[in-house]
């Protein structure tokens, strides 16, 4: 059983070590075999048998990648389209099995992910707000005490009894955004959320992570913003294809991805502006 | 390791931080068998009945949002629908039928009705919980478990409206009706078998929640509901019992609508049904789920 094997490997580790870090990925791989059809159906499968074809492709969507985050840390995450980020992000909540390696967590980990927080358009903010933390491993009584906090940092005070179909997209991004920073978190994964509301909202979402951070709150952030990463990350990962490109202060990584984005893209100077 | 842990926990919020007792250190590894530790799953499971309430809830009141009527329909809907039947039998059999046949067909059609559509939302409720599943982390088994909540949910009041009938028809009120609360059971837990096991299977393949409805309406009618269990030609008899929900449906018209102790035959062989749907349902699904976001 793995949580034996786990047990006994601790005590080898120096404490010191462990102790810092909030998340821990150890030589992760993720592979995923997915059939060319969007949506497997019994016709198409019975056909392809039939033919004797067999239609997967394998995508080595991460490879052999190892990195620690301190607690209180930013990590930032870049990359081109189907670098793996994404795929990163969603197994450090657990979400995607890892194939290969090992991934350790320590604390609470509330996730803002690139398809919204699976709020339902039929129901409303307030309803939306309790069944996402419920989903989330929240209880109600502890949901009910940070319910206001969640309402005034959103400043959707007036809207939360209508159906969410009846948002904007911004109103929809800030408040899945301030379901996230605002469930306590210990680790708070986001990918691609900054460019939610209006500039002044961008700040306020800034400033409320950098507070996060202040009460050594780990951050995991991926972005196509640059500018968003050079501001709030302490590391910078540039994953390339699902490996680490490079590993290191922001500046450092910022520049050696722009110039890569150079020469792949001609002369077109790319855009530090938020997607 | 974790002493130090606990430590520092306590350092930043001056006070003890529930989660450091209650496992918020997540380890992700492959699974060699397929299979997550079963302790760890089982209280997640567990830390998740209040999601699984409110979202059954959720479902339900999403079934009827649009309709003037809303709810009304959740009790209509069988009350109508048992009346048609009825009507369908009162014809073939020439109007021979009586009272407590209605009362019989109302109350096995509803319990039907309870395993049915668990299985049907049990069905979609993985696929259809796309956006969910692929943003957070919880069992998976909350889905099609919801799903047999919502069912019950909706067969709780048609109870009522079978209390009345049986009041009507005069049916005895004694000790043996409480034997229907183990037979619900039973059927419960063949029902959360039975939609783990297709909710796994339309995952992979998509037809399934089309033939579904086919499948149920042959179901149906080789369910001892439009009929007794006594009824069926003896040649037949030997198929139509290989139906799990034969001997739950028998047993429940026995006990309900004729005051009969049930029997221990049909009582064990439900037993036997439900629990070894509910293991086989279980592990199938609990060990398919972790690929469940990639295929979605």
């Amino acid at each position: 059983m793995p949580s034996g094997s786990e047990k006994a490997t601790v005590p080898t580790l120096p404490a010191a070590a462990l102790d810092g870090s909030a998340v821990k990925v150890e030589d992760l791989s993720i592979t995923y075999r997915t059939t060319v059809q969007k949506k497997p159906t019994l016709k198409k499968t019975l056909i392809r048998l039939g033919r004797g074809q067999r239609i997967v492709r394998e995508i080595r969507a991460v490879r052999d990648v190892s990195f620690e985050v301190p607690h209180g840390k930013v990590l930032g995450v870049i990359g081109v389209n189907g670098a793996g980020k994404s795929t990163l992000l969603r197994s450090i909540a657990g979400i995607l099995p890892p194939t290969k390696g090992r991934i350790e967590v320590h604390g609470r980990v509330s996730t803002l992910l690139s398809l919204g927080v699976g709020f339902k358009r039929d129901l409303s903010g307030a309803e939306n707000v309790i069944l996402g933390g419920l989903a989330a491993g929240l209880s109600r009584s502890e949901l009910e005490a940070k319910y206001e906090e969640i309402v005034d940092f959103a400043e959707l005070e007036d809207f939360m009894d209508m159906p969410m179909r009846t948002y904007s997209s911004g109103m929809y991004g800030r408040l899945a955004f301030s379901v996230a920073v605002n469930m306590d978190p210990d680790i708070l994964l986001i990918d691609e959320a900054l460019s939610v509301g209006d500039p002044r909202f961008k700040q306020k979402s800034f400033e409320k992570m950098r507070e996060l951070c202040a009460q050594a709150r780990t951050i995991v952030l991926v972005s196509h913003g640059l500018k968003s990463i050079r501001e709030l990350c302490d590391e910078v990962i540039w994953l390339h294809k699902g490996r680490i490109e490079m590993r290191a202060e922001p500046e450092a990584v910022i520049d050696a991805y722009k110039h890569f984005l150079d020469i792949a893209e001609g002369d077109d100077e790319p855009a530090e502006e938020d997607v | 390791m974790a002493e130090v842990r606990t430590a520092t926990a306590v350092e930043r919020d001056g006070r003890p931080r529930a989660d450091e007792f209650t496992g918020e250190r997540h380890v992700y590894e492959p699974h060699p068998i397929g299979l997550p530790p079963l302790g760890p799953y089982f209280r997640a499971l567990w830390q998740r009945r209040q999601f699984a309430f409110a979202l059954a809830r959720t479902n339900l009141r999403s079934q009827h949002f649009n309709t003037v009527l809303g709810q009304l329909w959740l009790l209509l809907n069988p009350v109508l629908l048992a009346l048609v039947y009825f009507t369908l039998v009162e014809i073939i059999r020439s109007g021979s039928r009586s009272i407590e046949f209605l009362a019989h067909l109302m109350l096995c059609l509803f319990a039907f009705r309870l395993v049915s559509r668990s299985v049907s939302q049990g069905t979609r409720s993985v696929v259809g919980g796309g956006r969910l599943i692929l943003n957070t982390a919880f069992p998976r088994t909350v889905l099609p478990l919801t799903a047999v909540m919502t069912s019950f949910m909706t067969f709780l009041p048609t109870l009522l409206v079978y209390a009345v009938v049986h009041g009507i028809a005069g049916l005895p009120v004694d000790a043996n009706l409480l034997w229907g609360i183990p037979i619900i059971l039973m059927m419960l837990v063949f029902g959360a078998g039975a939609a783990m096991m297709t909710a796994t299977a339309q995952v992979y393949f998509r037809d399934l929640a089309n033939f579904l409805p086919y499948a149920t309406r042959i179901w149906l009618y080789t369910s001892p509901i439009l009929f007794y269990t006594d009824e069926v030609p003896e040649g037949l008899k030997p198929i139509l019992q290989l139906n799990p929900l034969w001997p739950m449906l028998g047993s429940l018209s026995d006990v309900v609508n004729a005051g009969q102790a049930p029997s221990p035959g049909y009582l064990a062989w439900s037993l036997a049904w439900a629990l070894g749907t509910l293991i086989a349902g279980g592990l199938f699904f609990i060990s398919r789920e972790r690929e469940f976001a990639v295929r979605l």
